[in-house]
């Protein structure tokens, strides 16, 4: 209900909301929370095991209960979502409707769903499980469900950097954050709230002579002034090394259109210290049936009396265990509420609330309700017994300081027994101070003095002349108290409200032998859920240390995880969504390749040409064919701008070379280049490539386009690690040089017209600097084709144009442009080897290629390649596969010994590449085979039991095609 | 986690990537025996402590760092660059 | 005699304008990198100096004379741009034709430095006219000049559409925020 005359919303603005479809009315400055207890809503949801009716239990961030859905969002606290025009939310966790729940009957299995109850359950028989037990258990659990749609809204996250982060905007969060700012840092003040001030905003005091949040928002202004960058709606969710800390700002509140704007940001702050003011979260008093819609934390009623002038009734009663529960008693009193009782459990407390009933040395027994409070039975001393009716109650345990981001890293909080709560212990985050009542300072002047306190301490750590500013004048209240876990007698009485976890859970855990906190945690789930036990944490191992005869510092307590609040992966992970997850790497012929139809295949991050595909031609095999038979008989062109090129120059260059290769490049002649091979120190094969020698001084490398990334990685490691004082340096210049191959019986020709020079008699494995067209370019004789082939590379702005123009001199001679999958035929029919056979198991002896191994110099991996069980006659080596038939052999499919069993045991080898050779009209394969250079013509079987694969093949020299070369060489 | 790099100044970890234990800096003598080169590669104390790793700085000027780092705490106790010269 | 045209990495994805930023597309000239031998840090200063002016740049700066520019690119590392290298410097080190490798654009305007933290991990407010730093866009590793009225971002040549994507992308949700006042 709305109460005349209270709170600070705008009256003025109406705004109408649909909650499960009824259509409401709220106000500027309402939470859906508000503007719900506002409508007389009590019920907002259903509680996770038992589906009980729950309302509303806090005001803030640690809302267990109020959790609804707005659009495709589920699990938004109400407690924390802006009321907006048209806004539209849903209850969650029932069926069909929150009125009428049929899950509800969990809560009259209640006996057999205490803590652990799926440990003992669900077991019998075993087959029920998979079809029946596990989809219905799916179907029951989870809070609020995801909508499957990818999320229209954008997210971003974004880096900020400063001297010093505040961390909530309370009176000691305010104070810090001036009196650094004045000192000259650099202040980012963040705060969860879409207002500064903390509990100022829910209290009826005054700091320095003015209301409250009057006070802090003057502040904020001032700060903005003094540079300070303000971020509200930012919860900061976690503490990290170095300095660096994690928020999640509210851009755009849920259900809202956003226009350009994002949804939410999740910050990587950077900062050089920190102060923590993260203040204080109250917690309840567990007694039979505390979770009943309209019990709610005392702290909380007062605000919603206070802030947003609403009530869950006109009766209230407050029940607690200290003096600042009495607050809630004068604060609804003076709204107009009429209070039915203020019900201290301490019989010697004193009435600070005024001229309200007052009961101490009384406890609430039970809440009377179920579908919303109607009574209250207590009990008091001497066996009293008395039963009030009211719609309100508001609860108070004690205060637990937010300690939270004082764990992130390791440390663990202490106890305050004065306090009967955690303070954080000393020097927990490097970096981090702690002020204010999130390290037990409960009264506002104590908070304005200790967060000015450390804002000073801060300065000077900075390197900043700091000095306390004039504090404002503030009530200084200490919280006295006398603990009260939970109230005895029968029934069940909630501790942890989302989870549904109450006194008896914990105590059985106890009684079964799960005595330590890590285990009663994790046997009762309580604290697992979203709002991470932030009400519930203290009161259970309260509990647990009574039920099993130690203090509550020698039962310990949990340790708290970043975040402090749940983060969505959108936020998270914005930045990473569809495309974004990786740049795309686009050569210069992309755009035309695309528009010649050529089907795109990602390497790495690029895109390169799967084949281009012809008139007539319907699937990828029909062009490939053609492209392969293109190459072997007139001329194709190809690009190949995405394999790594590195320059490598200098004086001793070719005796870098020399170590990084396994054969010796310091003997390559100018204008020549060589096939090398490149280890790990381990000695397997790290990549192969060429190296060109351009002059006396310059070489050029490629490297695999796979791996590129990890060969500069690897030369720049060996450079600056075992070679800082050779006279080299190295490059990458793959993106300086668009390249295209050109192979084919015709090649010569097409290149040649395009030279402004002809290249004469360019030897196989040469290379020359050349022009075309009047640009620098380089020309290559190499192949991976097997037939004659050239590469020619000019600067990446005539990549295309260079294309265009060899294309147009291959097609007039029949020929054409081919792509991957045509390359990778042509290779394995050459048995030329890529990092399907290469993948970083096998070792050069496993290639073939041992003889690589110059034996006269060192070489990176030459040491460790020689380990017998790298040279083993049994070892997996390189074959070529002539499968007979109709079945396509397939990379991934083993060998066996014709004849034997396809099981593990048999296992013989396994195949790294097939394809359908149209040059040999064959199916054709590599792979490895154990001891394959000495079972030559052996026949086998190749078996893919995924796939149903189960041929016959025989094994072959790996090159199929022109095993003399005379092809390429001649 | 932020790394000092001595030539850019302190960057978030997103700009490195690590290769191990600095060990790796220096190669055993040529001519080692083979059980030599092994433990060299292979062999490592997990220490609950500080630790000399080799960290590459990637996504910035390309040095190779030797950072020391304790591994409980995370504390960063020093950053230099692998194979110094006067020159850097 | 083939005639090459160039073509223009840009083309289609540049200018883009959003809010009070703007994102075009610099031609930088020339680019070469300079990486001296070790011990010849000192001749190949001298002979940059002699050559073009500007003197080998120290870690994060950037040396101007005239049209050359040389801007500290990484370890050991310059970027010479705007002229072509003088043969003169091979003798004391690495020098290769970059110009085709990196592409260069500028952001300017008021919420320029604003869009680039959505997107980089570096305190850029303290970059200077003078200034440059080694760091990622996105995932992508980029050189951030600072120039007076803005900064230019240069990055490979391959990714140009990643990074005006990239920031474009940026620069709305920047402009998008502004608008909700």
């Amino acid at each position: 209900m709305r109460i005349e005359g209270r709170g600070r919303v705008d009256r003025g603005t109406p705004l109408r909301f649909r909650f499960d479809g009824r259509e409401m009315e709220g106000f500027g400055g309402d939470t859906l929370a508000s503007a719900l207890m506002g409508a007389g809503v009590g019920v907002v949801g259903r509680s996770f095991k038992y589906h009980r009716p729950r309302g509303v239990l806090t005001d803030g961030s640690a809302e267990p209960n109020a959790l609804v859905t707005i659009g495709d969002e589920p699990n938004i606290r109400a407690t924390m979502q802006p009321l907006f025009h048209g806004l539209q939310a849903v209850s969650q966790n029932r069926w069909p409707s929150l009125g009428f729940d049929l899950m509800a009957v969990n809560d009259l299995a209640a006996p057999f769903l205490g803590a652990g109850f799926y440990y003992k359950t669900f077991m019998w028989p075993q087959r029920f499980w998979e079809r029946l037990y596990e989809p219905m258990i799916r179907r029951a659990a989870g809070l609020g469900a995801l909508s499957g749609k990818p999320p229209e809204e954008h997210y971003e996250t974004a880096f900020a950097f400063c001297d010093l982060l505040v961390i909530g905007a309370g009176p000691a969060g305010l104070m810090a954050a001036l009196t650094a700012a004045q000192a000259g840092a650099e202040v980012i003040l963040c705060d969860e709230d879409a207002a500064p001030g903390g509990r100022l905003l829910a209290e009826v005091e005054d700091v320095g002579g003015v209301a409250g949040h009057l006070w802090a928002a003057g502040m904020a202004e001032r700060l903005r002034g003094l540079g300070v960058r303000v971020m509200p709606r930012t919860t900061v969710t976690g503490a990290y090394d170095q300095g660096t800390y994690g928020a999640l700002e509210q851009v755009v509140p849920a259900g809202v259109h956003p226009g350009g704007a994002p949804r939410e940001c999740f910050w990587r702050i950077a900062a050089r210290r920190a102060v923590l003011c993260t203040g204080a979260l109250e917690r309840p008093i567990a007694f039979r049936d505390n979770d009943r819609p309209g019990v709610m934390l005392a702290g909380a009623l007062r605000a919603y009396v206070n802030r947003w002038g609403v009530a869950p009734g006109r009766r209230v009663a407050v029940f607690g265990n200290n003096d600042d529960a009495h607050r809630t008693a004068r604060d609804a009193a003076a709204a107009g509420l009429k209070v039915v009782a203020l019900v201290d459990s301490r019989p010697d407390a004193v009435n600070l609330a005024g001229d309200v009933p007052f009961m101490p040395g009384w406890q609430v027994t039970q809440a009377i309700g179920r579908g919303g409070l109607r009574a209250i039975r207590l009990a008091g001393p001497g066996g009293r017994g008395r039963m009030l009716e009211v719609d309100g109650l508001g609860v108070s345990g004690g205060w637990n300081p937010s300690v939270h981001l004082t764990s992130h890293m390791g440390a663990r909080p202490v106890w305050d027994p004065g306090l009967a709560a955690f303070v954080p212990s000393e020097a927990a985050v490097p970096g981090m101070s702690v002020a204010g009542s999130a390290r037990g300072r409960m009264g506002t002047a104590a908070c304005l003095r200790d967060g000015a306190e450390r804002g000073v301490e801060a300065a000077g750590e900075l390197g900043l002349r700091a000095s306390m500013p004039d504090l404002p004048e503030a009530g200084d209240d200490l919280l006295r108290l006398r603990a009260l876990w939970a109230v005895p007698g029968k029934g069940r009485a909630w501790v942890d409200f989302q989870n549904d976890v109450t006194v008896k859970d914990v105590r059985q855990a106890a009684s079964e032998g799960y005595g330590t906190v890590e285990h009663m945690k994790r046997y009762t789930t309580q604290g697992m859920a979203t709002d991470q036990g932030k009400s519930s944490n203290v009161v259970a191992l309260a509990l647990l240390a009574q039920a099993t005869g130690r203090d509550i510092p020698g039962t310990g307590t949990t340790t708290f995880r970043p975040p402090f609040v749940p983060v969505s992966i959108a936020a998270m992970g914005a930045g990473g969504r569809g495309k974004r997850f990786a740049p795309e790497r686009r050569t210069t012929t992309d755009a035309l390749s695309r528009a010649m139809g050529a089907p795109m295949i990602e390497a790495g991050l690029w895109y390169r040409s799967a084949y281009f595909p012809r008139e007539g031609e319907t699937t990828w095999r029909q062009a490939c064919d053609r492209e392969v038979r293109m190459v072997r008989q007139t001329v194709g062109v190809c690009e190949v701008s995405t394999l790594g090129k590195i320059a490598v120059s200098g004086p001793e260059a070719g005796r870098f070379l020399d170590l990084v290769y396994t054969n010796t490049m310091s003997t390559l002649a100018e204008g020549r280049v060589r096939y090398g091979l490149m280890l790990r120190e381990d000695g397997h094969v790290m990549d192969d490539g060429t190296v060109s020698r351009l002059s006396a001084h310059d070489f050029l490398l490629t490297t695999t386009t796979a791996a590129a990334g990890q060969v500069m990685r690897h030369l720049d490691f060996v450079q600056q690690a075992y070679a800082p004082r050779m006279a080299l340096r190295l490059v990458s210049v793959t993106e300086h040089w668009a390249q295209f191959a050109v192979a084919g019986p015709l090649a010569r020709g097409v290149v040649d017209g395009l030279l402004d020079a002809p290249m004469g008699d360019l030897p196989f494995m040469g290379c020359r600097a050349v022009t075309v067209g009047g640009v620098g370019a380089r020309l290559f004789r190499i192949s991976f084709s097997g037939e004659l082939g050239f590469e020619i590379a000019v600067p990446a702005r005539y990549g295309e144009s260079l294309f265009r123009a060899l294309l147009g001199r291959a097609e007039a001679l029949g020929g054409g442009a081919y792509g991957l999958e045509a390359l990778n035929v042509l290779r394995i029919e050459k048995g030329f080897l890529t990092h399907a056979e290469m993948h970083g198991r096998v070792t050069a002896f496993d290639l073939g290629m041992h003889r690589m191994i110059a034996p006269g110099k060192d070489c990176i991996g030459k040491a460790l390649a020689s380990r017998p069980g790298l040279v083993a006659e049994d070892r997996e080596m390189l074959v070529g596969l002539w499968v007979a038939g109709d079945r396509a052999p397939l990379a991934g499919a083993h060998l066996f010994a014709e004849g034997a069993s396809p099981v593990s045991e048999n296992d013989q080898g396994y195949v790294t590449s097939a394809c359908w050779s149209p040059t040999l009209e064959q199916w054709l394969a590599l792979g490895f085979l154990k001891n394959g250079r000495a079972r030559q013509g052996e026949r086998l079987r190749m078996v893919d039991h995924l796939r149903r694969l189960d041929v016959a093949c025989n094994v072959a020299e790996a090159v199929a095609f022109d095993p003399d070369g005379g092809r390429m060489r001649g | 986690m932020r790394i000092d790099c001595p030539l850019c100044g302190a960057r978030d970890r997103r700009e490195f990537s690590v290769l191990g234990d600095a060990a790796m800096a220096v190669r055993p003598e040529v001519g080692a025996d083979t059980q030599t080169w092994s433990d060299w590669l292979h062999l490592r104390d997990n220490t609950a402590g500080r630790l000399r790793e080799l960290w590459y700085h990637e996504g910035g000027c390309a040095a190779w760092l030797v950072v020391e780092r304790d591994t409980v705490s995370h504390a960063v106790h020093g950053v230099s660059l692998v194979g110094a010269s006067d020159a850097d | 005699m083939v005639d090459l045209i160039a073509s223009d990495p840009w083309a289609g994805l540049l200018p883009v304008q959003a809010g009070a930023a703007r994102l075009e597309a610099v031609d930088p000239g020339p680019l070469a990198l300079l990486a001296p031998w070790p011990r010849a840090e000192e001749a190949m200063n001298a002979a940059l100096r002699a050559a073009h002016g500007p003197g080998f740049p120290a870690p994060g700066r950037i040396e101007t004379s005239g049209a050359a520019r040389a801007i500290w690119f990484g370890r050991g590392q310059a970027l010479l741009a705007g002229v072509v290298p003088d043969p003169s410097l091979r003798a004391h080190g690495l020098v290769e034709d970059q110009s085709d490798g990196w592409v260069v654009a500028r952001l300017t305007g008021d919420g320029a430095l604003d869009v680039l933290a959505r997107l980089v991990p570096v305190d850029l407010r303290r970059l200077g006219p003078k200034g440059v730093v080694r760091t990622m866009l996105g995932h992508m590793n980029v050189a951030i000049l600072g120039t007076s009225g803005g900064v230019e971002i240069l990055a490979f040549r391959s990714m140009a559409g990643t990074l005006a994507h990239e920031i474009a992308d940026a620069m709305r949700a920047v402009a998008g925020r502004a608008a909700l006042g």
